[in-house]
């Protein structure tokens, strides 16, 4: 290996040269910073500038670059020097664009850069060039497990794309829970009438297509691996196995109505009560003729109540069944008052809501309805009795008052279940307490994995994490189509409630998410959100004490243990969070350009004045993802806060070490301030739990300050978001202002 | 008639609604309405009426035939057009309940002695006697509406404004004899004659 | 320049004699001042206004305004037919605009109209006086004329129903619309801005049926002028301008009010600036004397 070679540019373009002394910092880099070439330039960014870097890699044998410009967030393109290692020390946005103008200002303004000249150079000084993920071959195929809309859909996306597909459909026929509809809500103009499935069409599509292979008949018997590896077995009915290697997995097992027997109250179980499903029977065996009940009476006056289970109190029924809307439910009882309208406009068709909800075009399929003699009615149902005279109590809401009509059939609209496999809370408590040599408990998972839709063979469980209500995974604010498997994606119903044409879409959209992971696999890059990062996690597992914190907390599943409980880093499942790094106690994980290292020689290359000087200097950890852009942005709106912070970019909180707070701490370091997204059931995270660990881990950090002899007020943790660019400003400042009431670190030597 | 005004109605079936649809000005778009609300909160008269637009539409879908054509609500109708031109779903609200009133009145379900009621049958008796309207004589008819006891009463009570409008030239005693009145007024009463014919036997009153 | 033809629909209430004669005089010293020329529908009947409905139907309705739409068709052809009473207006394009719209009700109002010896094809548009001022005469032709501008009148622009609802004056909002505000510009008055009760409905229909609740109208629509600083409401209705100005006594009787708020008509104004006398707008017709205007009219 040639031997390593550092050097730091300063530019003094954008008014740098202008507020600070470039050649005061010139004299840092190579003094403190000690880099061999410390050069500056009046615009660093434009292409002389750039060729000045390039010709010092290519002819002087630079591996080590510290750029002190703007913020690494910015002019990315221009100091993109792939064959180096690169460090960025933000002297625009950090430091001239925030601190207040004015000579009263230049002694701390050029400390402050003075400091992040320090801190590039040390950091470079510990990066090394990631050499990417490379494996000898990985698999571009696609497994979509479901062959509903949602899977054909995805399927067919993926094929179209020029990629192979296999289908796993635990029946014997494509089409799941479409193929038993009559018609369909429309897609298109003028949203007036129902439409013909397109389930066959959509099967004989996926039969005559040379990329898809399908498996009828047959579910995963086990799936190991990781992106670009996967080893799907797949199980027919008879017991025969076959493996199947595919890259990525398209989740698209879809739902089942929540059982209709349950809702006694609303006649669930009696006599010409169904469901929305059994309505479709009924209408499919009339054959567009007039519907006849299962007696064989036909039907000439017909209740739909909404929301019959769904919306806890808020709809239909006890409120003890599901909580959440279902979403398609209202447009579906629209599509099946027309089977009756449309077979006799005598038959009297009433649906009871009490909010209706027709998303998309749904209002003119609403509109339609009405037309054709549809009566909708704001309800309350109260009561639903079944028989050869059906009879629904209700409220009218709208005449307030109790009231009740007889119908021959009631279609009680009730709301979709997630066939989302196991739930791993439930699976890791039952699992802890197998490995504690329960056998209750180990009898337990094998019964619970039974249930399973993948059966992963990953340490955190055998099924994508559920969400809320018991829905497969998805960053639901900001990234919908992201899971925390991944190249595992969630489609359809799911992941959450939605009708056919949202299917159709999300399955779009998933298929697109597979093939960028199986893409990103074969160039041994991550996938989202650092996508196209080359690094991945390291360790010396000499030094590991086999505790298991990065195996649990890795939001990801990426880790395994080996039979000796050491961690298995599975790197294509990995996202480069570092939240196995944080975690680690003795610091053995690491990456080759973020480390324990790169952030704590930062850390101590700050130069912490002594206490007579009354200027505190306070460490600022923020999230790479929100709370960073969000003080760039301060910069670029020239607000001003305080020169005495620190800021060090992190890949999500969840990376932070607590090495880095008390190291921190103890060179004299005032305070520390962590800035992450938000955490809690509606998280902002990037990496989903990172800044919930970040949360946890620093409530514990009481205990270090108290023995520290430190305030607590020493540490404080703070959710950001992106555009809190106003409110990072005046956290800082409000911070500076709290510790200089609390007084200056004891620990300053 | 009169077995129109006994029609048994089942509730929450469409046989009213088919009624209103057939029969009353613009009655097809009663099915149209989606129940927000925003005429209840646009009329003038909200407070004063029993049952809101949006109420009077529930109930004709619910098959209320009496309460809805014995309602007294239509008749607070100012015609002030602000629920029309609120409507989200574009329902000409207004001429709906102009047109429950009517078919209400001329099945004689509607209140008895509802004073609204009883003016709009004096405005248009005055109207189509002549052609145009003789705002004494109406002013009058109004005021004797209730007797020649009441009559007096209410035109005492309104002289002041009477005299006032005299002496402004904007009520003519004269009027009472005779007055401005139309050339044709044997083509007017033939021509209404026989739209009222052609209407009742549409909505199958005649 | 030639003058602008239109077939004139006067109404009932601006009848010699009737509670809005005074409309019709100052409208015929503007019209005089902006080289319009109203031509009489012959024989015109009444509208049937919006309370016909309760004894008229639909069909009846429609037949007695098709009656002035025929007439006018027949003897003034190719003109516009104008009215300056909203509700004479609003009852003539409904006509027009439901005849165009179902031929069978046009079958049937024919076979009616037959029996008065009448045919309509429906051509004539309908329109209101303010439409004609604002979209064939235009703003700085209403402005040219002012020769007295109503320097430091305060106005309360009061718009009411029917000028504005369901049809109102193309390009206006229904909520609030600005047009009578530019009018009272025009005329070098100051629109109230704040006035509130812009399109507020005085109830005028319910004023013999259902005093108290009509009242209750009037006594928000002067109130809101008082506390808007208006010297005087101005209005483009007939019925609105009858209604708000002669209850007032009935309510300062009733609750103690003190209410002598002037109520004039937009023609009434345009008179006055035009150069006008007190007589030629009409003002003898007040029951609350309108003093701020007599007393520039008297300039």
């Amino acid at each position: 290996m040639a031997e390593n070679k550092f050097a730091a540019y300063i530019c003094s373009g954008c008014g740098i040269g202008d507020v600070l002394d470039v050649k005061g910092l010139e004299g840092t880099a190579k003094k403190d910073g000690k880099m061999a070439e410390v050069k500056s330039h009046p615009f660093l960014c434009n292409a002389e500038g750039v060729q000045l870097i390039k010709d010092d890699i290519a002819n002087n044998g630079v591996t080590h670059v510290c750029i002190a410009a703007c913020s690494r967030r910015a002019k990315t393109e221009a100091f993109n020097f792939p064959e180096v290692a690169v460090s960025r020390a933000n002297l625009r946005e950090g430091v001239i664009w925030v601190i207040a103008e004015g000579s009263d200002h230049d002694e701390i303004r050029q400390e402050m850069a003075e400091d992040y000249v320090r801190m590039g150079c040390a950091e470079v000084k510990k990066m090394a060039l990631p050499d990417g993920n490379l494996k000898e071959s990985s698999s571009k195929r696609i497994l979509v497990v479901g062959g509903g809309i949602s899977g054909m859909t995805a399927a067919l996306a993926a094929a179209d794309a020029g990629y192979e597909v296999v289908i796993v459909e635990k029946t014997g026929e494509l089409g799941g829970f479409a193929r038993n509809l009559v018609k369909r809500v429309p897609f298109s103009g003028p949203y007036a009438e129902p439409q013909a499935t397109g389930v066959e069409d959509m099967a004989a599509k996926i039969g005559a297509n040379s990329r898809i292979t399908v498996h009828l008949n047959s579910t995963l018997a086990e799936t190991a691996g990781a992106p670009g590896r996967f080893k799907a077995k797949i199980a027919q009915e008879s017991g025969a196995i076959t493996e199947e290697l595919v890259g990525a997995i398209v989740q698209a097992t879809g739902f089942t109505p929540y059982d209709v027997n349950k809702l006694t109250e609303l006649g669930g179980g009696q006599d010409n009560v169904v469901d929305q499903a059994g309505l479709e029977a009924l209408a499919k065996s009339a054959n567009g003729g007039v519907i006849k009940r299962a007696d064989g009476k036909e039907v000439k006056s017909v209740v739909f109540v909404q929301c019959a289970g769904q919306r806890g109190s808020g709809g239909n029924g006890n409120g003890h069944h599901l909580e959440y809307c279902s979403g398609h439910c209202c447009a579906t009882s629209i599509k099946q008052a027309m089977y009756f309208k449309d077979a006799n406009p005598d038959v009297d068709t009433v649906v009871m809501y009490s909010d209706l909800r027709v998303p998309g075009m749904g209002e003119d399929f609403y509109r339609s309805a009405q037309q054709k003699g549809v009566i909708f009615t704001k309800s309350k149902v109260n009561k639903v009795a079944g028989g050869g005279s059906c009879k629904v109590d209700f409220k009218d809401l709208i005449l307030d008052e109790d009231t009740s009509v007889d119908a021959d059939l009631v279609v009680l609209a009730t709301g979709q279940v997630p066939n989302a496999g196991v739930n791993l809370d439930k699976w890791t408590e039952i699992v802890t307490l197998a490995d504690g040599g329960d056998a209750a408990a180990k009898a337990q998972t094998i019964e619970m994995k039974k249930g399973s839709v993948l059966n992963l063979e990953y340490r955190q469980g055998p099924d994508m994490p559920q969400f809320k209500y018991g829905f497969a995974d998805s960053h639901f604010i900001c990234f919908p189509y992201e899971t925390r498997r991944t190249g595992i994606y969630a489609a359809g119903p799911v992941r959450r409630p939605m009708d056919m044409l949202q299917a159709q879409e999300d399955a779009t959209g998933a298929a697109l998410k597979a093939i960028q992971a199986v893409e990103n696999v074969e160039k041994g890059r991550a996938a989202h959100p650092r996508a196209g990062d080359l690094s991945f996690p390291k360790a010396r597992l000499e030094g590991c004490t086999q505790c298991k914190r990065c195996t649990v907390e890795c939001p990801f599943g990426a880790i395994d243990e080996d039979e000796k409980r050491f961690p298995v880093f599975n790197e294509e499942r990995c996202r480069r969070c570092g939240t196995c790094m944080g975690a680690c106690p003795v610091r053995v994980i690491s990456f080759e350009n973020y480390s324990c290292d790169t952030v704590g020689s930062q850390i101590k290359a700050v130069n912490v004045p002594d206490e007579f000087e009354e200027k505190p200097r306070i460490l600022l950890l923020a999230c790479e993802n929100d709370a960073y852009p969000a003080l760039d942005m301060a910069g670029l709106q020239r607000l001003t806060y305080s020169a005495y912070v620190r800021a060090i970019p992190v890949r999500c909180l969840g990376s932070v070490n607590t090495i880095w707070i008390t190291d921190s701490l103890n060179s004299g370091y005032d305070g520390v301030m962590m800035m992450g997204c938000k955490h809690g059931d509606d998280y902002q995270c990037h990496f989903v739990k990172g800044s919930e660990l970040a949360g946890y881990r620093m409530s514990k950090i009481g205990d270090t300050l108290k023995q520290m002899g430190l305030e607590e007020e020493r540490v404080i943790t703070h959710e950001v978001a992106i555009t809190d660019h106003e409110r990072v400003a005046k956290l800082i400042n409000d911070y500076v202002a709290q510790i200089q009431e609390i007084g200056l670190s004891p620990m300053k030597f | 008639m009169s077995d129109l005004n006994t029609q048994a109605v089942a509730r929450y079936k469409n046989n009213f609604l088919k009624e209103v649809e057939e029969r009353v000005e613009d009655g097809h778009w009663v099915k149209m309405c989606m129940q927000c609300g925003v005429c209840a909160g646009s009329c003038p008269l909200g407070p004063a009426w029993q049952h809101s637009p949006q109420k009077i539409f529930m109930m004709i879908r619910a098959g209320k035939r009496e309460e809805v054509l014995g309602s007294d609500s239509m008749w607070m109708c100012t015609s002030c057009y602000n629920c029309i031109v609120r409507c989200p779903r574009k329902l000409p609200i207004t001429h709906i309940m102009h047109g429950l009133a009517n078919y209400a009145h001329r099945l004689d379900l509607a209140p008895k002695g509802q004073p609204t009621r009883e003016i709009a049958r004096l405005f248009w008796d005055n109207l189509v006697k002549t052609g145009r309207v003789n705002e004494l004589k109406f002013s009058l008819a109004m005021y004797f509406k209730d007797g020649f006891a009441q009559g007096i009463k209410n035109a005492m009570a309104m002289q002041g404004i009477g005299l006032g409008l005299m002496k402004a030239k904007r009520l003519n005693p004269m009027e009472i004899v005779g007055g401005h009145k139309c050339k044709d007024i044997p083509g007017i009463h033939k021509m209404v004659a026989k739209a009222r014919e052609i209407e009742d036997r549409r909505r199958g009153l005649a | 320049m030639a003058k602008k033809q239109y077939a004139f629909y006067p109404g009932c209430s601006s009848q010699k004699g009737a509670s809005a004669a005074n409309f019709l005089t100052s409208m015929n010293v503007m019209t005089e001042k902006l080289d319009i020329q109203l031509n009489e529908i012959p024989d015109w009947n009444c509208c049937g206004a919006s309370i016909g409905y309760g004894e008229g139907g639909e069909l009846p309705r429609l037949v007695i305004n098709a009656r002035n739409l025929a007439i006018a068709e027949k003897e003034l052809p190719g003109q516009d037919m104008v009215s300056g009473c909203p509700a004479c207006w609003l009852a003539t394009r409904e006509t027009h605009e439901r005849l165009a719209e179902h031929s069978s009700l046009l079958a049937e109002t024919n076979e009616a109209l037959k029996e008065a010896g009448l045919n309509l094809n429906n051509t004539v548009r309908a329109r209101h006086m303010t439409e004609v001022l604002i979209e064939d005469i235009g703003w700085d032709a209403m402005k040219a004329p002012v020769v007295k501008p109503l320097d430091g009148l305060k106005i309360a622009g009061y718009v009411g129903c029917q000028t504005n609802r369901p049809f109102g004056i193309a390009g206006e909002s229904f909520e609030n619309p600005k047009y009578l505000d530019k009018m009272i510009e025009t005329v070098g008055a100051e629109p109230m801005a704040k006035y509130e009760q812009k399109v507020t409905c005085c109830g005028g229909a319910l004023a013999f049926s259902e005093p108290e609740k009509s009242q209750k109208q009037i006594r928000d629509i002067v109130e809101s002028a008082y506390d808007s600083g208006a010297d005087m409401i101005v209005t483009p209705c007939q019925l609105c301008q009858a209604n708000v100005e002669i209850y007032q006594s009935e309510i300062n009787k009733k609750h103690g009010t003190k209410f002598k708020m002037p109520v004039v008509y937009y023609t009434q104004l345009m008179s006055i600036a035009y150069g006008g006398s007190a007589a030629d707008a009409g003002l003898n017709g007040q029951l609350i004397k309108a003093d701020k205007l007599e007393k520039i009219a008297g300039k």
